[in-house]
């Protein structure tokens, strides 16, 4: 599936840069549009060993959209997050049975590589881990430079791009090679969101992304977010419920493994059709 | 009241008495025995610095840059020595670094869970071997492999570098390198391990989300991340290399002499003082020997100093950012 | 397409180094299995009964054991630990239960230098302590240096086992009106009793396979030892001693002697494993 890269940044004389690769099954098909859907689970179910951490998840999440995900610890919000992008993958005694499929596509069919799917998914972590040896310009063309593009044009090109789409570019574009971690806790939690926009994923999973991070990053963290929906997909799983309420536009509860209800994040939160959902939106248990 | 309970506060109190006095006795017994390593090292270093006084006075720095060790004349210069030790540490560090870096990294980052038990076992098993062994084994085994195979091998391909001509007699500088290499890859894989163990998972994952291949993780997320640590079991690895004696005694040829061929028989610090301690009969020649002892024990201490302190500076902020 | 041709090299070298390093771990793991598989065959065949009971031929004289040096290497590891295991344990328990963080630090630094200090240095100093004042070659010479070598390893490892104690344990019995050095001997000591053990034996282990230290101070004997003033066989002293002779006979029973200390060596250090495999949690 050949994903267009968008008209406006492709200047004369540059070639049409970073092409991503193709899926080995070739299809042509439009970009993704608002009311798609871009990544749907069925029947998805995850054991760690003998124990079975989620059930049974059917769930679609719509393209061009922020889908939040909330639920009490402990319920598999994350696990269900990291068997979007194969993250799973690493631990030996994971086992995922069902199906997981982006854009129509099943991530783990057998000829798809996990590699190719983290490159179309890119993710964003609780706690801000941008890599402490590289300045904060090497940080976000990491992943642009592994897949082969190595001009110092495009790459300088893709950097500002990334770091104004995470709305860091302002705060950092004199010291470019400063060590990243020099930064703010929360400028490094944009730093690594520019390093997952850098290499143009189309979808984004975010895990409790302003967690660790004070209210006022924690605000500029959810107007990104905001800004960013709309151009990509965004899945984030937050223990926040006014978080969930403030940005998302869908949201799916799970408890104990299960997806208990999945809706308009408007509805979830006012009126609500499971019970379970009720009791944690209003506070009776969390 | 009656007698008993009276006589009970001054029997508890007799009792608190002789419990805080043996609290004190047996605080102090272990501090003493804690500090007797203070005694060792400065046990130590008086002994070679008094040892070596005669030398010391006669010598000078001479001693460190002269090459004319010459026992029956009464003269002794330590260069050879010197450059013996530091031609088969690096022998050997070139060798063990590259092999031990990759089999840390095979162990942390590829291996299964079985596999990484076995070879753990193996690689300890490796360290416990005595000197002596690897040395008659050096001897009878690798040294003529060496000269039939390897050496004859090396002078055809490489001879053009003055490092592989001259003669092969089987022990020489390459094989008490070669020796030295198999005595510290144990030491440098198991700390390269503890190394790469320490970088956050977080790091880990970081990279594979952008769609990094396994081998791209370790190399952007692991190794340049551990490269300070990795360093440091390097500088580990040097400091055990410079004090075998034992394998080296066997193998090296013991010919103290300065020359290019890696070939070429030589001798190395520790081995100098192994060979000829028992045969020192003159005043001079013992303090010259226990010159180059004390010589050995700086350049040891330092090479120790500087991993420590290189491998504490990794292990801090590691456990800081965990 | 350009980017699937560079991720098919990507993949590539994926493998290659999987590959590479499985290879550089391998080698690592050659030369152990090459010296055991050595000193089994050259070795095996010579260690027979004579070997363990008598003692040593005159040169050229075929025949003969290293009865001597066998049970001078367990006389040399007891008197080492006689000095080494008091010493050792003690100031672990030091610098686990008491101390200031200062004082405390520079004795772990100190400990860790002597632990870098080349085993041939040790031999000098003891020699010149030991054997110079009683003007000869001595057991207890030889058991000395084994022994100071023991400290600064036993004090290491009990730090580290004592540390692993629970608190609780500690607080618990002080609680109780138990003196502290009480509480340290008879329930933090006793619980951690197994790993100061392990320590303990893996000291031995690393010591009983010193020669460089015995050189001039136990010096070998080829008889028995009688007296800690006297000299006295050591295993790796003459296994040393053969090898570099020119005797065939000699070399056969060196590697007999060989195959005796790794295999001691061996046994110490696998069974160490084995008994904290279940205490320590090892992955990665």
């Amino acid at each position: 599936m050949l994903m267009t890269i968008e008209p406006e940044k492709l200047r004369p004389g540059n070639p049409m840069v970073a092409p991503r690769p193709a899926l080995p099954r070739d299809k042509a098909s439009a970009p993704a549009e608002r009311g798609q859907s871009a990544v749907s689970t069925r029947e998805l179910s995850i054991f760690f060993g003998q124990n079975q951490v989620l059930k049974q998840v059917n769930l679609e999440v719509s393209a061009k959209a922020v889908t939040a995900i909330i639920g009490p610890s402990g319920c598999g919000k994350s696990t269900f997050l990291r068997a979007l992008n194969r993250m799973h993958d690493l631990v030996p005694i994971a086992r995922v049975q069902g199906q997981v499929r982006l854009f129509g596509e099943d991530i783990y069919g057998p000829q798809v590589e996990a590699v190719q799917i983290r490159r179309r998914i890119g993710m964003v972590f609780q706690k801000y881990n941008p890599f402490p040896t590289m300045s904060i310009g090497d940080n976000v063309t990491v992943g642009l430079r592994l897949n082969g593009l190595s001009k110092r044009a495009a790459l300088t090109e893709r950097t500002e791009q990334a770091l104004t789409m995470a709305a860091l570019w302002d705060e950092v574009k004199d010291r470019l090679d400063a060590p990243a971690v020099s930064l703010s806790g929360g400028q490094q939690q944009r730093l690594c969101i520019a390093r997952a926009l850098a290499v143009q994923p189309e979808v984004i999973l975010m895990d409790e992304p302003a967690s660790a991070l004070d209210p006022l990053a924690t605000a500029r963290i959810e107007d990104l977010i905001l800004e960013l929906k709309k151009n990509y997909t965004i899945i984030i799983v937050t223990h926040n419920m006014q978080q969930a309420a403030r940005i998302s536009d869908e949201t799916a509860f799970f408890y104990l493994g299960q997806l208990v209800e999945f809706g308009a994040t408007s509805k979830l939160f006012t009126n609500p059709s499971k019970k379970q959902t009720e009791d944690y939106v209003t506070g009776r248990f969390g | 009241m009656n007698a008993v309970a009276e006589k009970l506060p001054l029997a508890r109190a007799r009792r608190f008495a002789r419990g805080a006095l043996a609290d004190r006795l047996f605080k102090g017994l272990a501090w003493l025995m804690a500090v007797s390593v203070f005694v060792l090292i400065l046990l130590i270093g008086y002994e070679l610095a008094h040892g070596s006084n005669l030398a010391l006075r006669k010598f000078g720095w001479h001693f460190l840059i002269s090459s004319d060790w010459d026992p029956v004349n009464e003269q002794f210069g330590a260069l050879p020595f010197i450059f013996g030790t530091l031609v088969s540490s690096l022998v050997a560090l070139l060798i063990a670094v590259p092999l031990s870096i990759a089999t840390a990294v095979f162990l942390t980052e590829i291996a299964p869970n079985w596999v990484r038990q076995i070879l753990t076992t193996f690689i300890e098993l490796l360290a416990a071997v005595p000197s002596v062994i690897l040395g008659l084994w050096g001897i009878f085994v690798m040294v003529p492999w060496l000269r039939e195979n390897l050496f004859p091998w090396l002078r055809q391909w490489l001879g053009f570098l003055p490092l592989f001509r001259g003669p092969i007699y089987g022990v020489s500088l390459l094989a008490g390198g070669i020796i030295i290499a198999v005595m510290i890859l144990p030491i440098i894989t198991s700390v390269s391990r503890e190394i790469l163990r320490s970088v956050p998972g977080l790091q880990r994952e970081a990279a594979y989300a952008l769609g990094a291949t396994r081998w791209e993780v370790t190399r952007i997320a692991v190794l340049s991340y551990a490269k300070k640590g990795l360093f440091g079991a390097m500088i580990l690895g040097l400091g055990r290399a410079l004090g075998e004696t034992m394998a080296v005694l066997m193998v090296i040829g013991n010919r103290p002499q300065i020359v290019a061929s890696l070939f070429a028989p030589g001798a190395t610090l520790a081995t100098a003082v192994a060979n000829e301690f028992t045969e020192a009969t003159t005043d001079i020649y013992l303090n010259a020997l226990f010159e180059i002892g004390l010589v050995l024990l700086g350049v040891t201490v330092l090479v120790n100093g500087l991993a420590q302190l290189l491998l504490k500076a990794v292990a801090g902020p590691a456990n800081a950012q965990q | 397409m350009p980017a699937l041709h560079h991720y098919r090299r990507r993949k590539f070298v994926n493998a290659l180094m999987q590959v590479v390093t499985c290879v550089c771990a391998l080698l690592v793991v050659v030369p152990l299995c090459l010296v055991f598989y050595h000193v089994l065959k050259l070795g095996l065949g010579s260690v027979n009964w004579a070997f363990f009971t008598q003692l040593p031929k005159p040169v050229g004289e075929a025949g003969g054991g290293m009865a001597n040096a066998i049970v001078g290497t367990f006389e040399l590891l007891g008197l080492a630990a006689l000095i080494g295991v008091p010493v050792g344990v003690l100031g672990g328990i030091y610098l686990s239960e008491y101390g200031s963080a200062r004082l405390n630090w520079a004795i772990r630094f100190a400990a860790d230098v002597l632990n870098g200090v080349p085993s041939i240095i040790w031999g000098m100093v003891v020699w010149a302590l030991v054997v110079v004042p009683l003007k000869t070659f001595s057991a207890l010479a030889g058991g000395i240096v084994l022994g100071m070598m023991m400290i600064p390893l036993i004090m290491r490892t009990t730090e580290e086992v004592l540390r692993l104690v629970p608190n609780g344990y500690r607080e618990a019995a002080l609680a109780l009106g138990i003196p502290q050095w009480r509480t340290i001997v008879q329930i933090v000591v006793r619980t951690a009793l197994k790993g100061i053990a392990t320590g303990v034996l893996l000291a031995v282990a690393r010591v009983s396979g010193e020669t460089a230290p015995l050189l001039f101070t136990a010096f070998g004997n080829r008889y028995w030892n009688h007296h800690l003033s006297e000299p006295i066989a050591a295993l790796p002293l003459q296994i040393f001693n053969y090898a570099i002779s020119a005797y065939e006979d000699w070399i056969r029973q060196a590697w007999a002697g060989a195959l005796v200390l790794l295999l001691f060596v061996a046994i110490i250090n696998v069974s160490v494993r084995v008994l904290t495999r279940d205490k320590l949690a090892r992955g990665g």
